[in-house]
């Protein structure tokens, strides 16, 4: 069905909203922001990610309106082009060899040339030096013709600004502010005189803005200060005003289109307004969630965006309102939880804004909810040792939530908690049901839920560094008042007083293996019986792991030495394994230029079949894996070009048509449509292909100018056709349908072999990823994967 | 240079007056200061900021407004009604006039400086022309509701603002009519205060009207249209006073939480002749309400009721890096409060209405260098001694032996007697003093008791012999020919044979007290007397001027020294001339005669003329050598400056006997705890 391809990694979500400054166009309604090689642009209504302007093969790292066309847009990166787009369409139109990394762009509408922040000799020397564009109609044009404007600057882009329609630029770097006037060709350094004593000590500069009508310059500082600059083309006879508010250092600073206030933002997650630059005349925004990391102005004046620590950019409106939330994957400093699958909604669960467990939809790139686990009020303060939630593990089909959250201020002193969350049907979230204060008396290494079919009384396992391992089960805990449920501790076990550091349940639920650091012993779940042990010493165990299916007698296990071990439970027998012996299905190398730090196979909504052997891993689930920078990279065979949604394309077309009469009878019909497939509970998404297929054409008809178009009758047959098409794709739709579902049964056997082969890539990344590969019952699957289905023909109906 | 023994003494509770008016004159670069007891002090600011004079206060005569007129002449006028106008070559009020419409609550001259403007207590604007000795009232203005709190005149003389309560009035001068009534608002950040008070107006050339209230807010008003133009909130309490620059690009506020903000006129665009008003720079060096501020070319100046004033120079304006270019903040007087009888171990302190006489303690342990040394017998309070009527005591001594106290108020001269009886002491006041002997500036005795010099202020110095009970007047030294400058400084040599004294300006006089005729003078100098001695044996007399500079005049010679004169040569270390106060007190030690002891407030130094001078190179503030270095270590590092640092601030030292000091400390901490509390205002983070 899919044509075979080589595999690539794909970026597929998770990068940095929050890198630059986001950049508003010139009508408010769409902001740009970059977003690892990307650049995205995001409707400002409703926050819907419009395109992907997808071209720059390294970090992206400056985005600017083109001045002189505001329909178009400058974007520089790290692999030494500058390049400019057609943000409506999403289409490159040139690109413009530099040659050198680009740390930051400027753009300034008097000239034909941009600015860039490059680093040419030394590591941390960076200059500002303006890049002539040179004119030309070709698509790739070198452009050398470098002029020097500023040394030793800082390369962040927020410490540098351009003032009075680019009569000068300001720069601020450690303790001085030096302005460059481009008229005159002179600099002017003003250095803060008291930085050097003690009481000062934190005066550096941390970002600069210039005001748009008068001769101002605002800087922000490392104590929370900022100062407004006038009267700086003399050296001498300068002047500043002090504004005090914040009480960390102020991360960016912006004014407002008419320069009448600005805005300020930090740590401490309030956008301060401070109108007529007034220190008692300002307005606040609070609670905003996180560190504000930029702030950015609309052009038209209309809009503010904050970008926030948390990967997220807030629209907020001219009256301090926000208006929007684009929230992206939230970037904590350490993800203890791992990566884990919902098996409701299929999105991937992980550490988010402190004290939270996000879901994350893979599909859409898009946060779904975050979970408020800790339910503590964060305070933002260095030192402060945090309460962190440390393990987090699903069960029954997403029933129930385990989380454990640890808090240690000393050797001694260890606060332990761990919730339980059981998923409430009406709400659709997860409700707290159990509270154990001190499930463990020390750190808890692994849960573990069993999730048999059979099994009616929900199990979990918590294995502990005290060195023993508890089963927790759902007893009955109603009383008067009202029926309720409530988990207790059933058993407690130990061996031999040794660290207990891993567990799993085998697939039937029968058996559980605890792993006491290079020991493994098996638990009869019946009666809690030790059944036997295991105790090779090849090395600790990091990682432990039944077969499924047709595999369930194999017991692996992943050392810390890099040994993978698989015991045959029947005979007791043990495999060793080393990464490099036995024939890996696959080794892709240079996935990334990061360290790896987890990875997941997330379960496949419409299974691939792909009939070569080096990738049949992939049909029925797809490998995700995170990086250090925390981006999330997953394989594809796909080209770039089918990757993008449907549905933005979809989305645009539907946005450019023009409201005519027939475009009504258009609307109508597709409405139509659409009812007719919601009437169908069973419609597969192929119905949406030709669909999609055809809106060029209705577009294209829409656009063109009536006298250029061709004879009606002509158009007529051909709009026509396009129209019907979808109904006779309809009879066709069930055979692949079937097809797949064959193809998956054949594949069942192969897939619990690449399941072992992945563990083998597991092991080659430096710091290995726990996976959790659920294999649901056929039936349920099918209804999975309907009920998928359904959705997905809602949204685009939306 | 030997090991003391030290009293250290902080028993002397002076508490300085708050700062109530300063106002600038720029013809002079003189500064005057009127504080809430009434004294008025006039601060050279040419001459490293020395207080050169000072009018002593007086009960009833709080000043509320206080003007530089027509050059040299100041006035001020206070809540007694009445305008005053002071002497300043007599160092006396000329006179006192009543401009009868209740309290004075401003007062402002005109620009050209002929006539002088009041604002009073029941809402009159009254015009005073100044005549060439004296002022005459010309009429009133528009009667206004209330009391009338600031006044300004327009740069040309032909409007004026005034702030009242709730309002500001711009008046006609020619008709004398109020054209523009223009109301404040009295709401403060959304609440309804009750009353909104014009704390100060500014008038600028332009037509605008600057005013700042008791809302905190600092206002533009055009003039011309009676409209407000710009708002700027700048404190949570009251903005109290406003002083604008001459160029009138700049102008400084203060306000009651101590801060002083700073306005500047700053071009929109570098490119553009629209200009706009800025707030640049806070500074906050007070720490209670700034009463007052005032405007130099080159500085602000502020002072408020936490008794310092506030000297912070403008960093643009400054061109060298002198002692113009470091911020200033005086708070004692520049001249001796105390004085000590060296033989009975007694301590003479002044305060506005009374003196303290404190007998010293005693310990008869001993100790290491440095040792803090248990008392056997703790500091006696003998005598407090309250003055009559309500004006402030000038000047005070106590003779060395004891037994003689004399103090003097603007108008009266009190000597008296005192018998010591073990423990008791019996106090006798000498009546009947001559008519000539009604005010001093200066009084000091001879080192044997038995001779008073009083310096008057009518220039004359009398010369009076002390007798058991009674005394004598022996002779009066008449001032020069044609100056009538009074003398401040009085300096006697042990012998008794030699009187040196000195005025504001005019050089050292030097008068042999033996045959009662002028001896010599010595030649005069740009910058101030700030304190005068004459060594005993060689008779040198040792001057120090306000630009710290220290002059040594063999008096027998008539010439300066050679000693003198090496140091003019090489010049001063510059940490030396860069140092904050003047030197107040200069002594000597009755064994080493190469040794000259002064102190200024911060510090206290012995000069040993027999070491060689410092060089800029050289440490000037060195820490003592460590005892046990070796002697030639020591000589080579050692110059001829020995500083210490301990004692501060220091407002009185001296020697006792050969081996013992006594210090007289201040520290600022006891004076702050006796003021009223400052304005509460949160502090982040508390």
């Amino acid at each position: 069905m899919v044509e075979e391809e080589s595999l690539r990694v794909v970026r597929c979500g998770g990068s940095e909203l929050n890198f630059r400054r986001a950049v508003f166009s010139a009508d408010s309604k769409y902001v740009f922001c970059v977003s690892g090689d990307f650049i995205k642009v995001y409707s400002t209504a409703t926050e819907e990610c419009v395109h992907i302007l997808q071209g720059h093969r390294n970090l992206v790292t400056g985005i600017q309106l083109n001045p002189r066309n505001h329909l178009q847009l400058y974007s520089c990166s790290f692999d030494g082009t500058v390049k400019l787009w057609d943000y409506i369409d999403g289409i490159l139109i040139k690109t413009f060899i530099v040659g050198c990394k680009l740390h930051a762009l400027f753009a300034l509408a008097c000239e034909d040339s941009v600015f860039v922040i490059i680093n040419k000799e030394k590591p941390d020397v960076f200059q500002l030096v303006s890049v002539k564009l040179p004119k030309s109609s070709s698509q790739e044009i070198e452009a050398k013709e470098l002029s020097f404007v500023l040394d030793y600057i800082n390369q962040s882009p927020k410490c540098i600004a351009f003032g009075n329609e680019g009569e000068y630029v300001a720069a601020v770097r450690d303790f001085y502010l030096s302005v460059y006037f481009f008229k005159k060709k002179t600099t002017s350094r003003f250095t803060l005189s008291s930085s050097r004593n003690k009481k000062h000590a934190k005066n550096n500069f941390t970002c600069v803005a210039c005001h748009p009508k008068e001769d101002c310059i605002a800087t922000g500082h490392r104590d929370g200060k900022i100062r407004l600059w006038r009267n700086f083309d003399d050296e001498k006879k300068y002047t500043y005003t002090c504004l005090h508010w914040h009480h960390d250092l102020v991360m960016d600073l912006a004014f407002s289109v008419t320069g009448s206030s600005l805005l300020s933002g930090g740590r401490e997650s309030v956008l301060v307004e401070w109108r007529e630059a007034a220190e008692k005349n300002k307005e606040f925004l609070p609670r905003l969630g996180a560190t504000i990391e930029h702030i950015s102005v609309s052009p038209a004046g209309d809009l503010f965006c904050t970008s926030h620590s948390d990967n997220k950019l807030i629209i907020i409106h001219r009256n301090l309102e926000a208006s929007a939330v684009i929230q992206g994957l939230v970037k904590d400093r350490n993800i203890f939880t791992g990566l884990m699958i919902d098996p409701r909604t299929k999105a991937l669960v992980l550490n988010g804004k402190p004290g939270h467990l996000q879901f994350y939809s893979l599909q859409s790139d898009k946060q779904l909810y975050n979970l408020d686990i800790i339910q503590q009020e964060y305070i933002n303060d260095y030192g402060l040792i945090q309460i962190e939630l440390t393990k987090a593990a699903f069960g029954c089909y997403g029933n129930w939530l385990a989380t454990v959250e640890q808090r240690q201020e000393k050797e001694t002193e260890l606060e332990l908690q761990m919730k339980l969350w059981t998923y409430n049907k009406k709400t659709q979230g997860f409700v707290l049901n159990t509270k154990v204060n001190m499930p463990h008396e020390d750190h808890i290494t692994a849960l573990c839920f069993c999730n048999a079919e059979k099994s009616e009384n929900p199990t979990l396992v918590t294995t502990s560094k005290d060195g023993h391992f508890k089963v927790w089960i759902l007893t009955d805990d109603s009383d008067i008042y009202k029926k309720a449920v409530g988990w207790t501790c059933d058993f407690v076990g130990s061996y031999h007083k040794y660290q207990a550091t891993n567990c799993c349940f085998s697939e039937d639920g029968s058996l559980l293996a605890v792993s006491f650091e290079e020991i493994v012993t098996i638990w009869d779940s019946e009666t809690w019986e030790l059944k036997c042990t295991f105790c090779q010493r090849a090395g600790k165990i990091r990682h432990l792991c039944f077969g499924r299916l047709t595999c369930s007698k194999y017991l692996l296990g992943a050392t810390e030495n890099g040994i993978l071990c698989c015991w045959n439970l029947l005979s007791c027998a043990l495999f060793v394994f080393r990464p490099s012996e036995p024939r890996p299905l696959y080794i892709q190398k240079n996935i990334s230029r990061e360290e790896v730090q987890w990875g997941v196979f997330v379960p496949r909504v419409v299974p691939e079949s792909f009939t070569s052997e080096a990738y049949q891993w992939l049909n029925r689930s797809q490998f995700y894996f995170l990086t250090k920078s925390q981006s999330l990279l997953t394989f594809s065979t796909q080209s770039p070009e089918e990757k993008l949604t449907p549905t933005s394309k979809q989305l645009l077309a539907e946005e450019t048509l023009p409201t005519t009469p027939f475009y009504f009878i258009l609307g109508k019909h597709r409405q139509q449509q659409q009812d007719d497939k919601l009437n169908e509970a069973l419609e597969d998404e192929l119905v949406q292909l030709p669909l999609t297929e055809n809106i060029p054409a209705i577009s294209e008809l829409l656009h063109t100018p009536a006298h250029v178009l061709p004879s009606a009758s002509f158009l007529c047959s051909m709009f026509v056709n396009s129209l019907l098409l979808s109904k006779e794709t309809k009879s066709a739709e069930e055979i692949p349908d079937d097809v797949s579902m064959e193809e998956e049964k054949e594949s069942v056997d192969s897939d619990e072999e690449n399941n072992f082969t992945e563990q083998v890539q597991d092991t080659n990344n430096t710091d290995l990823g726990k996976d959790i590969i659920h294999q649901l019952s056929k039936s349920e699957e099918k209804e999975l994967r309907k009920f998928r289905k359904v959705d997905y023909s809602w949204i685009t109906a939306l | 240079m030997g090991e003391f023994k030290v009293h250290r003494v902080r028993f002397f509770n002076y508490v300085p007056s708050g700062i109530r008016c300063v106002a600038y004159n720029n013809q002079s670069n003189r500064l005057a200061v009127s504080r809430t007891d009434g004294t008025v002090e006039i601060y050279n600011l040419s001459a490293n900021y020395f207080q050169e004079k000072f009018f002593p206060g007086h009960e009833s005569r709080a000043t509320e407004a206080l003007c530089w007129a027509n050059g040299q002449r100041l006035f001020s006028a206070g809540l007694n009604g009445e305008i005053i106008e002071y002497d300043l070559q007599a160092l006396n009020i000329k006179y006192a006039m009543d401009a009868f419409g209740g309290p004075i609550w401003s007062m402002a001259a005109s620009p050209n400086g002929s006539q002088l403007l009041v604002g009073c207590e029941d809402g009159s604007v009254k015009l005073f022309q100044i005549t060439p000795d004296k002022i005459q009232f010309e009429r009133n203005f528009d009667r206004q509701k209330s009391r009338i709190l600031s006044l300004s005149w327009h740069p040309a003389g032909t409007h004026i603002a005034a702030g009242s309560i709730d309002y500001i009035s711009v008046f006609d001068v020619k008709s004398g009519s109020a054209i523009h009534k223009m109301l404040v608002d009295r709401q403060y950040m959304g609440v309804s205060k009750r009353k909104c008070i014009i704390w100060g107006v500014a008038f600028l050339s332009d037509g605008t009207v600057i005013s700042v209230d008791s809302a905190g807010k600092v206002q533009f008003w055009d003039s011309a249209t009676g409209t407000l133009v710009k708002n700027h909130l700048i404190a949570n309490a009251d903005v109290q006073s406003i002083a604008i620059s001459d160029q009138e690009d700049s102008f400084v506020v203060g306000t009651a939480e101590g801060t002083v903000f700073h306005f500047q006129l700053v071009s929109v665009t570098s490119n553009s002749s629209e200009k706009q008003w800025v707030r640049t720079k806070p500074f906050q060096h007070h720490t209670h309400d700034v009463r007052a501020v005032a405007h130099s070319p080159i500085a602000l100046i502020s002072g408020g009721t936490d008794t310092h004033l506030v000297i912070r120079p403008l960093m643009e304006k400054v061109e060298v890096k002198n002692y113009d270019a470091a911020l200033r903040k005086i708070t004692f007087p520049h001249r001796r409060l105390v004085s000590c009888a060296k033989k009975k171990q007694l301590l003479l302190f002044q305060f506005a209405h009374h003196l303290e006489l404190w007998r010293l303690g005693s310990t008869v342990a001993t100790g290491k260098n440095g040792d803090t040394l248990p008392l056997s017998k703790n500091a006696d309070h003998l005598l407090h001694l309250k003055t009559k009527g309500p004006e402030n005591i000038i000047c005070s001594c106590i003779s060395p032996c004891g037994s003689w106290i004399a103090y003097s108020t603007a108008s009266r001269f009190f000597l008296y007697r005192l018998n010591y009886e073990h423990d008791n002491i019996n106090l006798q006041r000498v009546s009947k003093m001559p008519a000539f002997l009604r005010s001093a500036l200066q009084i000091l005795f001879s080192e044997d008791s038995t001779k008073l010099f009083v310096a008057s202020n009518q220039g004359s110095l009398h010369v009076i012999r002390l007798l058991e009970g009674s005394f004598k007047h022996l002779h009066t030294f008449q001032p020069q020919s044609g100056t009538v400058e009074s003398m401040c400084l009085l300096a006697v040599s042990p012998d008794g044979n030699w009187l040196a004294a000195s005025g504001t300006s005019a050089g050292v006089h030097v008068y042999n007290v033996k045959q009662l005729k002028l001896h010599c003078t010595v030649p005069a100098y740009n910058f101030p007397v700030t304190a005068l001695a004459i060594a005993p044996n060689t008779n040198n007399l040792v001057i120090a001027h306000s630009d710290q500079q220290v002059f040594e005049y063999s008096i027998p010679d008539k010439q300066y020294t050679q000693w003198s004169r090496t140091i003019q040569k090489q010049g001063f270390h510059h940490l030396w001339l860069q140092r904050d106060t003047p030197i107040t007190h200069i002594s000597f030690h009755p064994k080493r005669p190469v040794h000259i002891l002064l102190h200024d407030a911060y510090m206290f130094c012995i000069i040993d003329k027999s070491l060689p001078l410092p060089n800029d190179k050289t440490l000037l503030y060195n820490p003592l050598p460590p005892t046990n270095e070796s002697d030639i270590i020591r000589r080579r590092t050692a110059h001829a400056f020995k500083i210490s640092k301990k004692y501060k601030p220091l407002l009185f030292m001296d020697l006792l006997d050969e081996r013992t000091l006594v210090a007289v400390e201040r520290p600022l901490d006891d004076i702050i705890a006796q003021l009223p509390p400052p304005i509460k205002k949160k502090k982040f983070g508390t």
